[in-house]
């Protein structure tokens, strides 16, 4: 595990008094963290307290209500225009986005593409690597995933781990500062899991990528993470590092919780 | 049928009328369906109330009006006469197009929001994850509902004989019936015949492009796409 400085080093993910509704309902409010580079932070929690809602704010999927949302320093909302700040244009959020990568539970694979096709679509389209570098790239990656040989395979024609394999290697072809995982394991056969969480910690370990992860799976957080945030009602309730979290949790709703994970 | 071999020669000098007028017209359908069913998703209200205006109000009034209005009140109002089969295929796609339109736009919107969000996710500009993403996995939908439209757009070309073009349908009614009136029913039956083979040669060609559609995205014709290909009428 990569050893992290946290204190000094201008945060890479701020959340400052963030709120956001859908309708009447009110996801977060007041939310105000943040995460430094390098740091690998696990996000627990029930179902519904918020925890994809915050990945999809930081991709520019969403947007807040109030508050300010930066990744390494730069809005996602507002930007500097003859030194004011107005509401963002689409190139300022694109080219913040281009900062962040996201791996989604159903992967989101595009299947008019082939394997090949998904990791150089976007390096040389917005990258603007020519055909060979961008090709070079995703032949790396894919044998960094284990999936060399399966370049010019459909989509389709892989298995649910696979997929997720490719996902993955496809957010790192965009060489992201931020890598945010909303419950990547969660669509997989069991025994598919362990092999794409090894191959997480691997990443995570050989890079010194961000890591913002929503997961389900306690063992994961524990060794993958710096930092464990608890979260509840749309707010971190509990915010330690794992050894501390998992083990002496100070707020009685994290008990509960990892006590109903853990009997699960 | 002592006199087929006349029927099948007078039939057959309007077939490249019929011919000229289907595939033109096809060509000018999907133009138009392209251009009005993305307007009509468009982010700018103003297009999209555009292309709206124009599906309903094509789609909401006869061919056969549309027709003349092109052909003969136009003219007075524009001070110049449309070549007739110009008019005709004009008609064919704005008509037919107005169809179409719907049809791009609920296969655009068919197309899972995950697929947006991944392309959001690698940074694609909208233009990108419309040409990219979007439209290669919407066309596997559209196709299917494209040939209803072409076969249809095929039937309506008998329309062209309001405007004296000598196609298929005009031929049998104003060449070979008043010489032939006892024959009536055979005459008509081979021209059944004829729409029968062109709509059948519409069918495999899009029936190939939806095999070859589905493969690219990886998988088979859906069982939809099977039915309502095989649904299509005939004249
Ligand atoms: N697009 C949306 N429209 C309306 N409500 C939404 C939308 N997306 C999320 N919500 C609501 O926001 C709340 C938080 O959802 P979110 O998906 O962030 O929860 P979660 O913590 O990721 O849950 P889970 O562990 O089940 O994935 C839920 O109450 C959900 O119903
Ligand atoms: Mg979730």
């Amino acid at each position: 595990m990569p050893s992290v400085e946290k204190s000094g080093a201008d945060p890479m993910i701020a959340f400052d008094g963030v709120e956001k509704r859908f309708g009447d309902n009110v996801v977060l409010s007041e939310l105000s963290f943040t995460v430094a580079p390098g740091e690998h932070v696990c996000l627990i929690g029930p179902s519904g307290s918020g925890k994809t809602t915050i990945l999809r704010l930081l991709m520019t999927l969403e947007k807040c209500d109030a508050g300010t949302i930066t990744v390494g320093g730069t809005s996602l909302s507002h930007m500097e225009k003859n030194g004011k700040l107005v509401p963002a244009d689409e190139k300022h959020v694109r080219d913040v986005r281009k900062r962040i990568g996201m791996v989604f539970q159903q992967f989101n694979l595009f299947p008019n593409m082939t394997v090949r096709g998904n990791l150089v679509e976007a390096p040389t389209r917005v990258l603007g690597l020519s055909k060979d570098e961008a090709d070079a790239r995703a032949k790396e990656l894919l044998d960094l995933v284990g999936l060399g040989d399966r370049i010019d395979s459909h989509p389709t024609q892989l298995s649910g781990g696979q997929q997720q394999r490719v996902a993955i290697a496809r957010a790192l072809a965009m060489r992201p500062d931020v890598l945010l995982l909303d419950e990547v394991t969660s669509a997989l056969d069991p025994e598919l899991v362990a092999g794409v969480l090894k191959l997480l910690s691997d990443i995570g370990s050989s890079t010194d990528i961000t890591f913002l992860c929503v997961t389900h799976e306690m063992g994961f957080a524990r060794d993958f993470s710096d930092r464990v945030m608890m979260f509840d009602g749309g707010r971190v309730i509990e915010d330690a590092a794992p050894e501390k979290l998992f083990t002496a949790p100070e707020h009685e709703r994290t008990q509960a919780f990892l006590h109903a994970v853990v009997d699960r | 049928m002592d006199n087929l071999g006349t029927f099948l020669s007078v039939l057959s000098q309007g077939l490249p009328f019929t011919i000229i007028a289907t595939v033109a017209g096809i060509l000018l359908t999907i133009v138009l369906s392209f251009v009005a069913g993305l307007a009509l998703m468009s982010s700018s209200k103003t297009v999209r109330v555009i292309s709206r205006i124009y599906v309903e109000g094509l789609r909401g009034t006869s061919e056969v009006v549309q027709l003349f209005w092109i052909f003969f009140a136009l003219p007075v109002l524009v001070g110049f006469q449309i070549v007739p089969i110009w008019a005709g295929i004009l008609v064919l796609g704005l008509n037919h197009g107005a169809y179409g339109a719907e049809i791009v736009r609920g296969a655009v919107q068919s197309v899972p929001r995950a697929q947006v969000e991944g392309a959001i996710a690698l940074s694609m500009t909208p233009a990108q994850r419309m040409r990219r993403v979007i439209l290669p996995q919407a066309v596997v939908e559209m196709l299917p509902s494209f040939n209803n439209l072409f076969i249809q757009l095929l039937k309506s070309t008998a329309l062209l004989s309001f405007v004296s073009i000598n196609e298929i349908t005009r031929q049998a009614q104003q060449v070979l019936v008043p010489r032939f009136n006892p024959q009536a029913f055979q005459i008509f039956l081979l021209l059944l015949v004829m729409y029968l083979i062109m709509s059948l040669v519409i069918t495999a060609i899009m029936r190939t492009l939806e095999r070859v559609a589905a493969a690219r995205v990886g998988r088979k014709p859906s069982a939809r796409s099977r039915s309502q290909a095989t649904g299509a009428g005939i004249a």
